[in-house]
């Protein structure tokens, strides 16, 4: 049988699996479409948050970009398991508490406004179309390689399917789902990283692999990793080039971040206690964290792999000749994500660093003219199995497992933007006499709408999965996370000082995003870029935080100014910091 | 519930949170990025415990210190009477 079908094979039977699994728990009524009625486990719950947070971006984008970063894309991991003692010691227990489906609705409640609901609607939309857009991308990515199309006929061949599969389904048919969603994800991740620590280490458990011996040299994998890539001029894998105070600007933005995505949080709501919305976060990192110390791994053992197939002999030997490359070369070149130029002309593909000037004399010693190999950074894990000549069951899993992903996320997200859409909009503002069944309706308008934009922006992503990914993040830190913080944590904050800070912190934000980014994310457009950013060296991925900071200093000196929430507030924040008297799972 | 109680109740909540948060920071922040360069002597596998603590240890630390609150918290709404019957 040969590959192509093989992942037909696997990527269909999958899809069968999740779409069985979605009709038989279809949702009927609308507090079986947000919150599963509120009787799901946290082992359960733990594991279907886990699904719904490992995206395309953890999945498919994450190891690439540590991998041909090193050491200063640490953020990625830190930053979006670190988000998670936050949700847990924060937020979760809490909201769980006030007992409602929607973030909207608590900060509508406790800041006794409807603009503040309103605002925190627009917030959470911005932050989650953002985040859709990385999804597209690496849906795109997926497809492309899996059908071996062009990424653009990709990406609209994913939005079809993402598509069904989201309005198919409330949150009951996904909390299922995304359980066997996280089993395939995690074995399809963690199965090929197995065989390939074996293979340089004999090590089966990745993460001790990482910090192994390298078995055909005798040093120390990282050793070695770093030895062979500074011979061809790049950065050293283990030492730290980047700006410090940017690196831990970025790790918190997106710690913050994910303790403010909607999508997420929505999930403390369905366990049946206070008690276990905390065992719950707990149970959701654990599932995680599965993915997140493996992941290092993989992508230190793929650049290393990488540089091994383009130099058998070592870097300072030839490099191979562009008709003898591999196989998985000559897919991906398919997709368009990866190419080869030949610069000097000699048949060999040549991969260097031809931006290092220490490197230019050595390169120019060599004959070489520039680096003739362009390797999009989002295919490295779906490649991955293929470089290290890996069966080809293991790369078809591969390749379910990060549609898997891709789709999991985007559905727990487009789910979170319909609810914010139909139930705090329609339901909550303009339309409140809106029926059961026109609330549904509603909900499953607004999911196509987003789809089409994040569709639309995805064509031309203002960067690979994981950085759209990580502006989605900056966007939630700097609106939703300081709002809910001060919700539970302060009685002074109003209902004045929740609006300013939201639309200051998110309005701030989002015009460094796109001062950066392009405006709209429309390339082109913008007037400073991340490699020389307008403030302090922050890169506009890192900028949540600052908006974050914005939002609660706004917040807290309006409130100052103005006048104190009415006691019956006071109370309801008194009430929200105990569990006692809980609503039970299903009382709504 | 009457009030002193669950003054006692919300600050001892704050000191156990404040506690982890500053383990949190220290580990991931601290140890991994700002403090890197003072562990930089102390080798793991090939590199240095600061690379390690941004690759691996701030996740293990990560997950103990959730437990470790879910259990402390469930413990302490028992002792102030407000966990849920």
């Amino acid at each position: 049988m040969d590959q192509y079908t093989l992942n037909l094979l696997f990527v269909g039977a999958t899809f069968a699996l999740y779409i069985g699994i979605a009709v038989w728990a279809r949702a009927g009524s609308t507090s079986e479409f947000y919150a599963a009625g509120r009787g799901v486990h946290p082992v359960t719950n733990g594991m279907a948050t886990a699904a719904d947070w490992m995206s395309a971006a953890s999945f498919i984008s994450m190891a690439g970009l540590i991998a041909f970063t090193g050491y200063d894309n640490s953020s990625f991991l830190m930053g979006w398991t670190g988000g998670y003692v936050l949700l847990a010691l924060l937020l979760a227990p809490y909201l769980r508490k006030f007992g409602k489906f929607t973030v909207p609705e608590f900060i509508g409640d406790r800041f006794y406004s409807k603009t503040a609901r309103l605002v925190a609607v627009a917030c959470l939309i911005i932050a989650s179309i953002t985040y859709v857009i990385g999804q597209m991308t690496g849906v795109g990515v997926a497809f492309s390689r899996f059908l071996e199309v062009e990424v653009e006929t990709g990406l609209f061949i994913g939005a079809a399917i993402v598509f069904f599969y989201a309005v198919l389904g409330g949150m009951k048919g996904v909390t299922y789902t995304q359980v066997a969603q996280y089993c395939v994800l995690i074995l399809a991740y963690t199965v090929p990283a197995i065989f390939i620590s074996l293979q340089l280490t004999g090590n089966a458990l990745p993460p001790l692999g990482l910090f192994g011996e390298h078995t055909a040299s005798g040093v120390p994998l990282l050793e070695k990793l770093d030895q062979v890539i500074q011979e061809l001029g790049f950065n050293s894998y283990t030492g730290h080039h980047t700006s410090t105070f940017n690196m831990v600007l970025f790790t918190l933005s997106l710690m913050i971040g994910t303790a403010g995505l909607p999508h997420v949080i929505i999930r403390f709501f369905t366990v049946p206690k206070v008690a276990d919305a905390r065992w719950s976060a707990g149970w959701a990192l654990v599932f995680i964290a599965l993915l997140y110390l493996t992941a290092p791994a993989v992508g230190a053992m793929a650049r290393l792999n990488l540089v091994d197939t383009i130099y058998p002999e070592g870097p300072k030997a030839e490099a191979i000749l562009y008709e003898e490359r591999p196989d998985w070369m000559k897919n991906w070149e398919v997709t368009g994500l990866l190419s080869f130029e030949d610069l000097n002309g000699d048949g060999r593909i040549q991969y260097y660093n031809d931006t290092s000037e220490d490197f230019a004399t050595t390169a120019e010693a060599a004959g070489w003219k520039g680096s003739e190999l362009t390797v999009n950074r989002d295919i490295l894990v779906l490649a991955n199995p293929e470089i290290a000549n890996l069966p080809g069951w293991v790369i078809a899993l591969v390749a379910a497992g990060g549609l898997a992903a891709a789709l999991s996320t985007a559905a727990g997200l487009l789910l979170a933007i319909s609810s914010a859409v139909s139930h705090d909009l329609m339901k909550g503002a303009l339309t409140p006499k809106i029926s059961e069944k026109g609330e549904l309706l509603a909900a499953r308008i607004s999911m196509a709408v987003a789809i089409g934009v994040a569709t639309w922006l995805g064509l031309n992503p203002p960067g690979f999965a994981a950085q759209t990914v990580a502006l989605a993040f900056g966007l939630a830190a700097a609106s939703i996370f300081p709002a809910l913080m001060m919700g539970i944590f302060s009685k002074r904050v109003n209902n004045i000082g929740a609006v300013a800070g939201m639309l200051a912190g998110i309005g701030v934000t989002l015009v460094y995003i796109f001062l950066h980014k392009g405006w709209l994310f429309i390339p082109d457009t913008n007037s400073f870029t991340d490699a020389d950013p307008l403030l302090f060296g922050i890169k506009s991925t890192a900028f949540g935080a600052v908006g974050a900071l914005i939002n609660f200093v706004v917040a807290i000196a309006v409130s100052r100014a103005t006048q104190e929430p009415p006691e019956e507030i006071q109370e309801l924040v008194e009430s929200i910091r105990v569990p006692r008297g809980a609503g039970a799972a299903t009382a709504h | 519930m009457a009030e002193p109680s669950s003054n006692a109740y919300w600050s001892a909540n704050i000191r156990l949170v404040t506690i982890c948060l500053v383990i949190w920071a220290i580990v991931s922040f601290g140890f991994g990025i700002v403090l890197r360069p003072l562990l930089s002597g102390i080798g793991v596998g090939g590199t240095d415990l600061g690379f390690w603590f941004a690759q691996q240890g701030s996740i293990i630390v990560f997950l103990v210190l959730i437990f470790f609150y879910a259990f402390r918290m469930n413990a302490l709404d028992r002792k102030h009477g407000v966990d849920e019957e």
